[in-house]
């Protein structure tokens, strides 16, 4: 089968592989690249657990071709922590214990991210909506929204300071 | 397993002689079609990304009309303050298509064509009036949305056809649309019934224009003749509203699956026209 060779930026770096034209970006992320945080939760994009985002935009990395992203940029969950320094969304979920089983939590905390990016003062009703397309079968998703909540608040203070 | 090939033209007519050959596909964004490839239910040898068509993305007015490209996200017309201004009832359609993530994807061209009669960017389409350019390899044609979807799954676009861009009508001053359906639980399912309301007012707050457009209640979206007609020529009254409701719900034909009952269906698709109609009524200023 020839392979498409794919350039593309990932976390900000140059990141080269190669790809079958029916190969998914998850797959590219986890098998080529070996950036395995972007789970397969169901591979039809109901379940939210690959996300990722690709020209700033939140995708499901299940419902991307590897070749569509040629030339675009990736943002991963490995990304997401600056040095050793967790970033707010993932200090939060650990303070709320916002995950049991941690399989949804990569796609969980690039949603979020996602979110607070755009809106960063969301109502709880817009952070529901918004997290929507990411299932989590432990938590009960309330934990999740606390953390989210106060990962919000805690940006919003470090903005304004 | 035969060999896949990926391709992304630039130009239209590229994509339509790339679309010509019987075991390609056309990929949007992509939330149908990768879905549908994994479960085996289609199994192309080409797939012709049209994204990098300049004209299948993207928001443009021309003449004071707005001209949606096919392949445009559904985050990216919720973006776009002067088509939500000029049309909230189209977006809201689109906005309800999946999650956050497939509205990162999910566009108006793939929503039609993938055929569903459950599609909730179509009956507000429908409803605006609004006209598909299609291109193939004979050349351009400009065919109503109403005339895409012949069947569930099925078009009447022809090998090699596709959709590139829908084109609104121009506005006038006191005009809006609404789009309602209903779905089983809060978010994240399938309509068990749709519809999209598009409204004229003139000065005095009297309908001039009114076309109604309903989903998931038939094999296709249908456009409800009599149901507009019943609008017509006054203010959104009772009368007006009630006969709009029986001509919405005598159109009706639906399937009962685990969703609802043919029954229920056909009640639920009058009172989200006669909401449908109030809300957009009021936004056009009435």
């Amino acid at each position: 089968m020839s392979k498409i060779h794919i350039t593309t930026t990932v976390n900000g770096d140059p990141a080269e592989f190669l790809a079958s034209p029916g190969m998914t970006l998850l797959d590219a992320l986890r098998d080529e690249l070996g950036l395995t945080g972007a789970k397969e939760g169901c591979g039809s994009g109901d379940c939210g657990a690959c996300s990722v985002m690709l020209d700033g935009r939140l995708v499901c990395s299940c419902l991307v071709l590897a070749p569509e992203v040629e030339g675009c940029r990736v943002e991963t969950i490995e990304g997401m922590a600056q040095g050793g320094q967790l970033h707010p969304l993932q200090q939060k979920f650990l303070e709320h214990a916002a995950l049991q089983c941690g399989f949804c939590t990569p796609g969980l905390l690039v949603a979020a991210k996602a979110l607070l990016d755009a809106h960063p003062d969301p109502t709880e009703v817009e952070a529901r909506y918004w997290l929507a397309g990411n299932l989590c079968r432990c938590t009960g998703y309330d934990k999740i929204i606390r953390a989210v909540m106060d990962a919000a608040a805690e940006l919003r203070q470090e903005r304004a300071a | 397993m035969p060999e896949l090939a990926y391709l992304a033209p630039s130009s239209p007519e590229e994509a339509a002689r790339a679309l010509a050959s019987a075991g390609s596909r056309p990929l949007s964004g992509g939330t149908d079609l990768l879905v549908q490839l994994r479960a085996g239910r289609v199994k192309p040898d080409t797939i012709v990304d049209l994204k990098k068509i300049a004209g299948a993305m993207g928001i443009r007015e021309e003449k004071g009309s707005f001209v949606i490209g096919a392949a445009t996200s559904g985050a990216v017309l919720g973006e776009h303050a002067g088509l939500v201004r000029a049309w909230p009832g189209i977006v809201e359609g689109a906005n309800l298509i999946g999650s956050t993530q497939v509205q990162g994807r999910a566009s108006l061209g793939g929503n039609l064509c993938n055929g569903s009669p459950a599609a909730d960017g179509v009956p507000a389409l429908i409803a605006a009036r609004a006209t598909c350019v299609i291109v193939g390899p004979n050349g351009r044609r400009e065919a109503p949305v109403e005339s895409i979807v012949t069947g569930p799954g099925k078009t009447s676009l022809t090998q090699g056809e596709f959709v590139l861009e829908f084109r609104l009508p121009a506005r006038p001053a006191r005009a809006s649309d609404a789009y309602l359906r209903l779905i089983p639980r809060t978010e994240m399912d399938i309509a068990v019934a749709g519809v999209g309301v598009n409204l004229v007012l003139d000065a005095g707050g009297m309908i001039t224009h009114a076309h109604v457009a309903i989903g998931a209640v038939a094999p296709t979206a249908l456009l409800v003749a009599d149901a507009g007609a019943a609008l017509i020529g006054g203010k959104l009254d009772e009368a007006r509203l009630s006969a709009m409701e029986a001509a919405v719900r005598a159109a009706c034909k639906p399937i009962s699956d685990k969703r609802g009952t043919a029954e229920y269906r056909t009640k639920i698709a009058g009172v989200l026209a006669r909401r449908a109609a109030l809300i957009a009524y009021d936004r056009a200023g009435a």
